[in-house]
């Protein structure tokens, strides 16, 4: 699209552009398409020869059983991250929405964490895990029983860095879901109630379902959220231990290249994830436009 | 509300104050232990009253790590990272939206595309191109056999050999950073929005494209750019992959990974107490951008991601 009135200037414009598109061959088309090729080429750790194997390299990676580990340590950590934080958003702000008192001082005090950074989010809950000082740690251990040590068992480990990804996403679903239902028209929710629908009903089949556009975008948001910037809580916490029990997908690709120097490992790791947010993206603006046609 | 429900309503009191307390309570805690002493932070369980040792571990953590000059980079990094998305993002949907020219949707396509690919999905790649920022040319000139062409014309041995390294430098550490879609796409949604009659009418008035752009276009942008001033802060901030990877130096990493030297392993004195006062004064200068900005920050968070 374009604008009626507009300025003629040919030189200009390619000027205006140019700091964009030089940004963005440099460090985003030219790493990606290095990384393809790589992905099918067998080099040594120096980068001084390099040879054409075919798929081997995708061969290689999905007949092992440790990437084919953390696939599903991926799959089932950003499940978890994602339903954790959006449920808690969603409770916290529908509560939030029903308050008619000291509204602004609540959202304050839900906000702030979306400005703690994965890492340090990490280290929190290290601290509050922590099998010797822990807070909830001892507590999990005296009152529950049970043994808890994140630091040795893989489980523990994996519950840790799954509440620590959670906690600091939840202030961002409360934003998105506040924003929707805000968008719920009160005259829906008041002709519910004239016909005896009481809140929790009216919650289902009212709101829920006019935030389900919401709904969808967040779950797509928190999975890549999970994907991908979960990446800082898991190299301060845990580094991928114990015994690869936290390894995501991200973390593989960083330890097999930047530490094992495997390129063309690390490089058809990359295409596959490359290859997974196009999926993504493609399916959310398909979803996107579906529900643009659907409000018209 | 629509009806009277006085349970309910107590019920949502409760169940907020308790969402604000599991919330609230990682940092509740954090602060408590960063004000105490170390044989008090050790105390099993841990008291929960604030002590008063906060000035001596923050100068402790200050101490110990390199964390002051890893503040001022973070700091460097992440306003370098704001600045320079919203001009180059700024200009660029300028150009999208207020100029004809035969590459103007090849160029909003090739942007377009990058919306969703973060430097975690090519992390080797990139840094590749960091370490020798004259890559590509150089795999031209080797493309091209230019040493040889070059040899031919001069008569005697030639080599060419580009190289620019972003490794450990400031430049390294934003650029790459700085070209985003989700930016470019959402100015070019507001300049859309922009009533054709005001183009319209600086142009009778015989204003240039700049003028426009700054007299008029740059005005109305002002909350735009508030809102995204604070998500791009916070985001540049909180990098973590990219500044690991790029820096060796100590003296030249962000204060976010500098942390990681603090936090105890389990042979160390478990200096928690000094570890948390880093991690607090870490994580300080964002929330506080987010606090003060909360109105825009809010705005730019929901809109940004339409």
């Amino acid at each position: 699209m374009i604008k009626r009135s507009h300025f003629t200037s040919k030189f200009l414009a390619y000027l205006l552009i140019t700091p964009q598109i030089l940004v963005t061959l440099t460090f985003f088309y030219w790493p990606a398409a290095q990384g393809m090729l790589q992905s099918v080429m067998l080099s040594d750790p120096f980068g001084q020869r390099n040879q054409f194997v075919w798929l081997d390299n995708f061969i290689g990676i999905f007949t092992d059983p440790l990437y084919l580990k953390s696939v599903g340590i991926t799959l089932v950590f950003s499940f978890a991250v994602a339903v954790l934080a959006i449920l808690s958003g969603l409770l916290i702000a529908t509560m939030a929405n029903r308050a008619l008192i000291a509204k602004t001082p609540i959202r304050t005090l839900l906000i702030w964490p979306y400005a703690v950074a994965p890492a340090i989010s990490g280290i929190l809950w290290l601290f509050l895990l922590h099998p010797s000082f822990g807070v909830i740690a001892i507590f999990i251990k005296r009152r529950l029983g049970i043994d808890w040590n994140p630091v040795l068992n893989g489980t523990d480990a994996f519950i840790m860095v799954v509440l620590a990804s959670a906690w600091k996403q939840i202030s961002y679903n409360f934003v998105f879901f506040m924003a929707g239902l805000q968008a719920v028209p009160h005259s829906l929710i008041e002709a519910a109630a004239m016909d005896g629908a009481g809140p929790f009903r009216r919650f289902w089949a009212i709101t829920l379902p006019l935030l389900s556009p919401t709904l969808f975008f967040l779950m797509v948001m928190n999975v890549i959220y999970a994907f991908f910037e979960t990446f800082g809580v898991i190299h301060t916490v845990t580094q991928g231990g114990p015994g690869g029990a936290t390894t995501t997908l991200v973390y593989k690709v960083y330890q097999d290249g930047f530490i094992g120097l495997n390129l063309g490992s690390s490089a058809a790791q990359s295409v596959v994830l490359m290859a997974l947010i196009v999926t993504i993206t493609v399916l959310q603006f398909k979803y996107v436009e579906r529900k643009v046609q659907y409000t018209v | 509300m629509v009806e009277r429900t006085p349970i309910l309503d107590t019920l949502t009191y409760v169940f907020l104050m308790l969402g604000i307390c599991i919330v609230g309570f990682p940092i509740f805690y954090t602060i408590v232990a960063a004000t105490l002493p170390l044989d008090e932070v050790s105390k099993i369980p841990m008291p929960l009253m604030p002590g008063d040792q906060f000035w001596v571990n923050v100068k402790a953590a200050w101490a110990q790590g390199n964390l002051g000059r890893q503040l001022f980079n973070s700091f460097i990094m992440a306003s370098g990272i704001t600045v320079g998305k919203i001009v180059v993002s700024m200009l660029g949907a300028f150009s999208i939206v207020y100029f004809d020219y035969r590459f103007r949707k090849i160029a909003f396509a090739t942007v377009f595309c990058t919306l969703m690919l973060p430097v975690e999905v090519r992390i080797l790649p990139t840094y590749e191109i960091a370490a020798n920022l004259f890559g590509p040319l150089q795999w031209l000139v080797d493309a091209l056999h230019l040493n040889t062409l070059l040899q031919w014309w001069v008569g005697n041995e030639v080599d060419i050999q580009l190289e620019w390294s972003l490794l450990d430098s400031y430049t390294g550490l934003i650029l790459p950073l700085v070209a985003s879609a989700t930016c470019t796409f959402l100015f070019r949604q507001f300049f859309l929005t922009v009533p054709e009659e005001l183009c319209e009418a600086a142009k009778l008035d015989g204003a240039s494209a700049m003028m426009f752009f700054r007299k008029i276009l740059l005005p109305l942008s002002k909350t735009n750019i508030a809102a995204l001033v604070v998500i791009e802060f916070v985001y540049g901030w909180n990098q973590y992959l990219w500044p690991l990877l790029i820096t060796t130096d100590p003296g030249m990493t962000t204060a976010v990974i500098g942390l990681q030297e603090l936090i105890p392993q389990i042979d160390d004195v478990p200096k928690w107490n000094v570890a948390l006062a880093g991690a607090l004064l870490v994580m300080l200068p964002p929330i506080l951008v987010v606090l003060s900005m909360q109105r825009w920050f809010v705005k730019g968070l929901v809109e940004r991601e339409k």
